[in-house]
């Protein structure tokens, strides 16, 4: 055989191996599953099987330093504060409602008469859903409802996790805007607040007289 | 000397040539093709969950918006599976009685997580942000489909490259106001290029990066 053929044939073996692991590497998923952990993935390291770790005792991360009683827990000396710690503002109730649509409204409804969807699944319920329309839960101070998102109330869990301490002012102050909205005296409405309400008084009952 | 080769031997090397041809053509059009199928992507088929929990029953019928339970995807790069407590802080109430919530009463009595299977897993070379696209306006449906409708959730997209350069090329296909991020119900209007280009400007969405390979391998 001569020279140049046997040198021919290697090159052909060479190409057709290097191309055969090229395409072979292309299966290997090794990238794809690292050996690292991700947020809420299983990890066989820990004796609990979580990725993520609890706080150790005693920490305080930051940025999450509590050291403002009346902002952070609603209360001074275990009474319920009755000022917002921050000015309420347009934004502020905006926000508040957008959060209260989220976490509220499936069980104490749109305008907090405790007819969320949940109360109205026909379920037989210990303890329904509060309204927020009594004369108890009007005269309670703002860092009242601070203070139950926080913590809960009854068979109500704690949405601390899911809020965050501005978050529940803003929907503190949305309550008071609900209560408002159902309890407000026609002396307080500005002339055109009355016209639009009788308008729709009207519209209302016109259609309730139709057959 | 009698010949060689039989008088077939022309047809046959003829034939060879052109089998040979479209074995190739065709091992590279099934390849491409199988690799871009459900059957590889997994797309449309739902995964089995310890507890068959039903996107359609609670976001559809009782109304609950996601980030009732998806509580993080607004502010962190991870939606979050809901924990056990937020399951429970209804069904401590409702369906109490249910045997197939076994697993999430079990979970909360024992402070043991519920094992839920990843839908869509991508690979671990990518990284992705949820609270970005939240925040610039790509709606939940955009990626997770008519989740609103999945009785058992699968994958409603494929989670190829191309699949996430088509929107990163151009954001005003899909892009949406950012109140409507949430509404599964959002029909893209009829102008919505016009409408996308606006909202791509308003939003400070530098589309030249997008298709950077550090925007996502990272």
């Amino acid at each position: 055989m001569s020279h140049s053929s046997r040198s021919l044939r290697r090159l052909a073996v060479l190409t057709t191996a290097t191309l055969a692991l090229a395409i072979l590497a292309g299966c290997h998923t090794d990238m794809w599953h690292q050996p690292k952990f991700k947020a809420q993935s299983a990890n066989p390291f820990f004796p609990d099987g979580k990725t993520d770790r609890p706080l150790v005792a005693n920490t305080v991360p930051v940025g999450y330093l509590r050291d403002n009683e009346a902002y952070y827990t609603g209360k001074v000396a275990n009474k319920p504060v009755a000022q917002m710690p921050m000015p309420v503002t347009r934004e502020l109730l905006q926000r508040g409602q957008e959060r209260y649509n989220v976490f509220c409204e499936p069980c104490h409804g749109k305008v907090g008469d405790g007819q969320g969807m949940i109360a109205q699944r026909g379920l037989a319920l210990r303890r329904p859903p509060a309204t927020f329309h009594t004369d108890r839960l009007r005269g309670m101070p703002v860092g009242y409802f601070y203070d139950v998102i926080t913590n809960g109330f009854g068979v109500m869990y704690s949405y601390a996790s899911r809020i965050p301490p501005e978050d529940r002012w803003a929907i503190a102050a949305y309550v008071r805007v609900l209560q408002l909205s159902q309890y407000a005296q026609t002396s307080e409405l500005t002339p055109d607040d009355l016209r639009k309400l009788q308008e729709s008084m009207n519209a209302t009952t016109s259609t309730e007289s139709k057959p | 000397m009698p010949q060689v080769f039989h008088r077939s031997s022309n047809t046959l090397a003829r034939l060879s040539i052109v089998t040979g041809a479209a074995l190739l053509v065709s091992t590279v059009l099934i390849g491409s093709n199988l690799s871009r199928s459900p059957y590889v992507t997994q797309v449309g088929a739902p995964v089995d969950q310890p507890v068959p929990f039903s996107h359609k029953h609670h976001v559809k019928e009782l109304g609950i918006d996601c980030r009732y339970c998806h509580s993080t995807v607004e502010n962190s790069a991870v939606a979050s599976v809901p924990p056990t407590h937020t399951c429970m802080s209804c069904h401590s109430q409702v369906w109490t009685n249910s045997p197939l919530l076994e697993p999430i009463r079990q979970s909360y009595l024992n402070g043991t997580p519920v094992q839920w299977n990843k839908v869509y897993d991508l690979p671990d070379f990518v990284y992705f942000n949820h609270s970005i696209h939240v925040q610039k306006g790509i709606g939940c449906n955009t990626c997770h489909g008519p989740i609103h409708e999945m009785n058992i959730t699968y994958k409603a997209q494929p989670l190829s490259m191309s699949w996430c350069l088509d929107c990163h090329r151009q954001p005003e296909k899909y892009i949406r106001p950012r109140e409507e991020v949430f509404n599964v119900n959002y029909q893209p209007p009829a102008n919505q290029l016009e409408l996308g280009a606006k909202l791509v400007k308003q939003y400070n969405i530098q589309k030249g990066q997008l298709t950077d390979c550090s925007i996502c391998h990272r």
